[in-house]
């Protein structure tokens, strides 16, 4: 159904020695796995320019220091081969050690960032970041399963990056010079790379974006948008973007900090891309940052608690259990801040679907619906509204304690039907009766 | 319930109930039931009758589309066929609301079923309902709010445009050229998708004037996954144009994809080089795109490289004539030579799958003197799947040089091939030994081949054994019955006295195989006593497998051997012990009289014991 190749490689014919069996050639891939790749970087600068040592900026005289660092800016653009590790060590070094002195510096002394220093580290940060990620070595990349290919330059990446993030949290910085560099294509490209398949480069890329959010007001909506963007493609194109965890973490943090009322396009994010986000695949490496930004909505108006559980409802998994279970965990942390007023509202076919759970025949599943009996605010709620859940569930609790075949399960129905029973023994004592009664009618039919 | 007694039944006319069933389970609560109905969608508009149908079920299913997208999806394909339904191309526009809505649902498969059907039905309305019901639709969806209601107009432009007036056909030039600078990159990337295709149904001029700068736009957009299918849009352009402004307004564009600098155009470009080749035309293949297919072939990821390995022959193929061998030997054959010791497997592999078609473009010296080395090298590769993709197309090179020249370095190959640790590799190296056997010729075979062919029989995986019996009836089929009894037959029956009762199943196997073209007298001469001896094996599964065997090669017996050998000893089994060699024999029994009550057999096998006690009964 997608519209373009997310992973190139399926475009290959079929290897013969596949074609006979279509089972994945786990064994093979593991084989030649790599460690690390190289970056895409189309055109290696094929006439390597020969760095050579400068001056260290602590014994710069005042007046020579921002000259220094700028030319060190200039030096840090010569990228290298990281996958010839034994290739051009002198110049790495140099351009390792310029690196440290400038993060040193931008951390430590005052003053150094004077405004015709900006483009140097913009165009410096970009020379060195932005780059077209290489295929994955692994199209079957599973990030549960599999370890993730690293980046090869890391050891220079890891500290343009550190660099960056100095630079952005320095006291000296000036959202208003930035602003002429760091503008919505640089931003495109940041988030183009949180597809990085190396966990260490999207922790940094995590932390330099929600800089940039809190720092340049005037990125905030074109950030979200592009996320959005970003969301939608992974969820309705290519299923395929290792950052989506490490995106939702930002949003939390910036769902926290939207005005109320609500405007229309948070909801709209609410509702069209979060919500869907959770019919993915590969929800797991994500759910917990996800449930969260969940939860953070509905603390900030909890009008919108009705959208998000009969989204939740009208996704919920059919036949992947693992997803179960992370979907009632959700629905629990939910529950936990629900209105009783808006409990109210999806309370019916809430429980018909915590019903259903029960009766899973895999225990997992069953055993975490009814570990909302153990949530006391949950059961305040429950006890409230006991006339409209307990007959929507007895039915199936009572069969359910008879039939299953896992004793941790039976035993747990006990405690929820003997809760049932102290909280309205009126009612209780009906449904069984005429529970009892059906169940007559039925054998005599 | 309402729109059920509304629609149908409430007034007792019984014929209906069915229908108000069906109607009954759009509702229901269960997707599964609602599926159901949706998918019987035609026979409740045909009970209904085409004005009901217009008038109240479609007013309902427009006012359904909340639903999962299972059912949408079902609903949007049905919908496609409905005109007649709805009363013909005079009614067909009624069909537009619900399409609409599904056009706009968040989820791509409903949505592309949707605009499939709202393709389909397009044709069916006059040029008149086109103007005054189908475009105002494509136009409400290009200026959605939300990018899916804009991502299905891109789909229906081109549709249209054909049909309609030239005012309209100006609106709907502009309403392309909006979308494809839309800021959401999905609309950017389903406008891009359908460039191609609306630069077919436009005129020349405004080809030239409109589509060439979108093209240019998309082709160098922010987002890779944009510039990507203008690449692909690249080849129906260039068809369109007429050669000499080709390179003027596509080729400075195309240059640019060839040397992006994300892989994954580059890729595409690689992937799309046989057709930008036909669509450009020799010329410019000559001074721009073998260059830039050199430079695939060198490119710094090996998806890239792989995705040009691929297209080596057809390149080659598809050059100029007067230049072909020159262009090769001088630009291509080098960069090949460098593929075949490549780093990744995946590139080396999509090379050995082409290479040797290499040989009948070069001819016969050129080959002997370039491409067998590299041929032989590619024999000896460390991956199986290499070695493999060489020997699967031997037949090409064949043709030209013989494969003599290639057998001393193919024996060690195959030999290699065959005892691979994995069964996989092994099998098919299996499935290309009747190929084998046919280049080779009959003498190479029994000397080098037959030893490996005997050996796969009792390889201790079971589908190598299947395989490899397989095997042995389609080299019968090559080299002939005489052939079989002299070399495979005896061999294959001789290991009827194996300690190993996998082996001595091996034999039943092999001859269950091979009867029928080995022919009447072998099977009733030599390979009927040992299946009959076989009967007294100790081993149940043997016992069955020959009342298998002798039902299977019944037919291929005469009517005396059948009677006085086959008979006796299937009534024997027939009192077996064991259930399992009773059940098989009885089978076989009740099948072995006519032809006929065999092919009642097949039928039934399915049906499970019962139904075959039943049928033994009645059977003559």
């Amino acid at each position: 159904t997608s519209i373009l190749p997310s992973s190139p490689t399926t475009g290959f014919s079929v290897p013969s020695a596949e074609k006979v069996d279509g089972f994945p050639r786990r064994s093979m891939r593991r084989a030649r796995q790599r460690r690390s790749h190289s970056s895409s970087q189309f055109r290696y600068q094929s006439s390597q320019v020969e760095l050579t040592p400068l001056p260290l900026l602590k014994d710069a005289p005042v007046a020579e220091l921002h000259n220094l660092f700028c030319k060190k800016l200039q030096q840090c653009c010569v990228l290298f081969d990281f996958l010839d590790c034994v290739a051009d060590l002198k110049g790495k070094e140099i351009k390792r050690a310029a690196l440290n002195e400038l993060v040193e510096s931008v951390a430590t002394s005052r003053g150094v960032l004077i405004e015709p220093l900006y483009p140097e580290a913009i165009k410096m940060i970009s020379v060195n970041i932005f780059r077209t990620l290489p295929p994955s070595e692994n199209p079957e990349f599973d990030p549960e399963e599999d370890e993730p290919t690293l980046e090869a330059s890391w050891p220079h990446l890891q500290l343009v990056y550190e660099f960056f993030l100095r630079f952005l949290e320095s006291p000296d910085f000036q959202p208003s010079m930035a602003k002429r560099y760091v503008d919505q294509k640089f931003v495109l490209q940041l988030l183009e790379l949180f597809d990085s398949e190396d966990p260490r480069e999207r922790e940094y890329l995590k932390t330099i974006l929600h800089r940039v959010y809190g720092k340049l007001l005037g990125l905030r909506a074109y950030i979200r948008k592009q996320i959005n963007n970003i969301f939608l493609r992974f969820i309705y194109e290519t299923e395929h973007f290792n950052g989506v965890a490490e995106l939702l973490e930002i949003l939390g943090s910036i769902i926290n900090g939207f005005a109320l009322p609500l405007k229309s396009e948070h909801k709209q994010f609410l509702v069209r891309v979060l919500i869907p986000l959770h019919t993915a695949k590969s929800l797991s490496i994500f759910h917990a940052q996800l449930a969260y930004c969940v939860v953070q909505f509905m603390e900030k108006d909890a009008t919108v608690t009705e959208y998000i559980i009969r989204g939740l409802l009208k996704y919920w998994p059919k036949t992947c259990t693992q997803k179960e279970v992370m979907f009632l965990g959700e629905i629990e942390e939910i529950l936990d801040v629900i209105e009783p007023s808006q409990f109210i509202r999806v309370q019916e076919p809430l429980f018909k679907q915590i019903t259903a759970c029960i009766s899973s025949p895999h225990f997992q599943v069953a055993e975490r619906a009814l570990y909302f009996w153990n949530n006391e605010y949950i059961l305040s709620l429950i006890e409230e509204n006991s006339q409209v859940i307990l007959p929507l569930v007895f039915t199936t609790l009572y069969r359910v304690s008879k039939e299953h075949w896992n004793q941790t399960i039976v035993s747990l129905i006990y405690n929820v039907l003997k809760t049932f029973m102290e909280m309205n023994s009126k009612l209780f004592d009906d449904l069984t009766a005429s529970y009892k009664v059906d169940k007559q009618n039925d054998s005599v039919l | 319930m309402q729109h059920k007694s509304k629609m149908a039944g409430a007034d007792g006319d019984d014929s209906l109930y069915p229908i108000a069933v069906l109607i009954d389970e759009l509702r229901n609560e269960d997707v599964q039931l609602r599926l159901n109905s949706i998918k019987k969608l035609s026979t409740i508009a045909l009970a209904l009758g085409v004005e009901r149908t217009r008038t109240e079920l479609l007013p309902f299913l427009t006012d359904t589309i909340y639903d999962e997208d299972e059912v949408l999806l079902a609903l949007a394909e049905q919908l496609g066929n409905f005109t007649m339904l709805v009363g013909g191309p005079e009614y067909v526009h009624c069909l537009l609301p619900p399409l609409e809505s599904l056009a706009t649902v968040e989820e791509t498969v409903v949505r592309d079923k949707a605009v499939e059907s709202l393709r389909k039905i397009s044709q069916e309305h006059s040029p008149v309902d086109l103007e005054v019901h189908f475009e105002p639709l494509v136009k409400r969806l290009a200026s959605g709010d939300w990018f899916t209601s804009r991502t299905s107009a891109c789909g229906l432009f081109s549709v249209c445009y054909p049909r309609v007036s030239s005012t309209v056909k100006a609106e709907i030039r502009q309403h392309f050229r909006t979308l494809c600078s839309d800021d959401t990159p999905m609309v950017r990337r389903a406008a891009a998708s359908k460039l191609g295709e609306f630069a077919k149904v436009l005129e020349l001029d405004y080809v030239k004037s409109d589509i060439i700068s979108l093209f240019t736009a998309l082709a160098s957009d922010e987002q890779d996954s944009v510039r990507l299918l203008a690449v692909e849009a690249c080849v129906s352009i260039a068809t369109l144009l007429p050669q000499e402004d080709l390179e003027t307004l596509v080729m400075p564009t195309l240059r640019q994809a060839a040397e992006d600098k994300s892989w994954r155009v580059r890729y595409m470009v690689a992937d799309k080089f046989s057709e930008l080749q036909k669509a450009v035309g020799p010329e410019i293949t000559k001074n721009d795109l073998v260059p830039a297919f050199q430079n695939l072939l060198k490119d710094c990821e090996a998806e890239v490289r792989a995705a040009a390995a691929n297209k080596v022959k057809e390149f080659c193929e598809n050059l100029p004539e007067d230049s072909r061998e020159t262009i090769i030997m001088t630009h291509i054959l080098p960069c090949v030579k460098e593929l075949v010791s490549d780093t990744n497997q995946h590139v080396k592999s999509a090379l050995a799958s082409v290479i040797m078609g290499l040989s009948t473009i070069l001819g016969k010296d050129n080959t002997v003197e370039h491409l067998l080395p590299l041929f032989l090298a590619q024999l000896k590769d460390e991956c199986p799947e290499v070695r493999l993709n060489i020997i699967s197309n031997l037949d090409c090179v064949n043709e030209v040089i013989g494969i003599r020249q290639l057998s001393q370095s193919l024996l060690p190959a195959i030999v290699e091939l065959a005892e691979d640790a994995k069964w996989r590799v092994r099998l098919a190296i299996i499935e290309y030994m009747p190929l084998l056997a046919g280049q080779l010729g009959v003498e190479f075979f029994d000397e080098k081949l037959n030893t490996l062919c005997m050996a796969w029989l009792i390889d201790h995986v079971y589908a190598i054994r299947e395989a490899a019996t397989c095997n042995l009836m389609k080299l019968v089929e090559k080299f002939g019955a005489e052939w079989a009894q002299n070399t495979i037959v005896p061999k294959v029956l001789g290991m009827a006295n194996d300690p190993n009762y996998l082996h001595r199943m091996t034999t039943l196997f092999c001859i269950n195989a091979l009867s029928e073209v080995c022919g009447q007298d072998i099977t009733t001469k030599q390979m009927l006593p040992v299946v009959l001896k076989m009967s007294n094996d100790q081993v149940a599964n043997v016992r069955f497998n020959v009342a298998k065997s002798l039902q299977k090669i019944g037919p291929v017996l005469d009517s005396n051997a059948l009677q006085t050998e086959v008979k006796p000893v299937l009534e024997k089994l027939d009192t077996d012990t064991d259930m399992d060699v009773k059940y098989f024999a009885q089978e076989a029994i009740s099948g072995k009289y006519t032809t006929l009550s065999i092919f009642f057999l097949y039928e039934v096998a399915s049906l499970g014991p019962l139904h075959l006690v039943i049928l033994i009964h009645f059977s003559p």
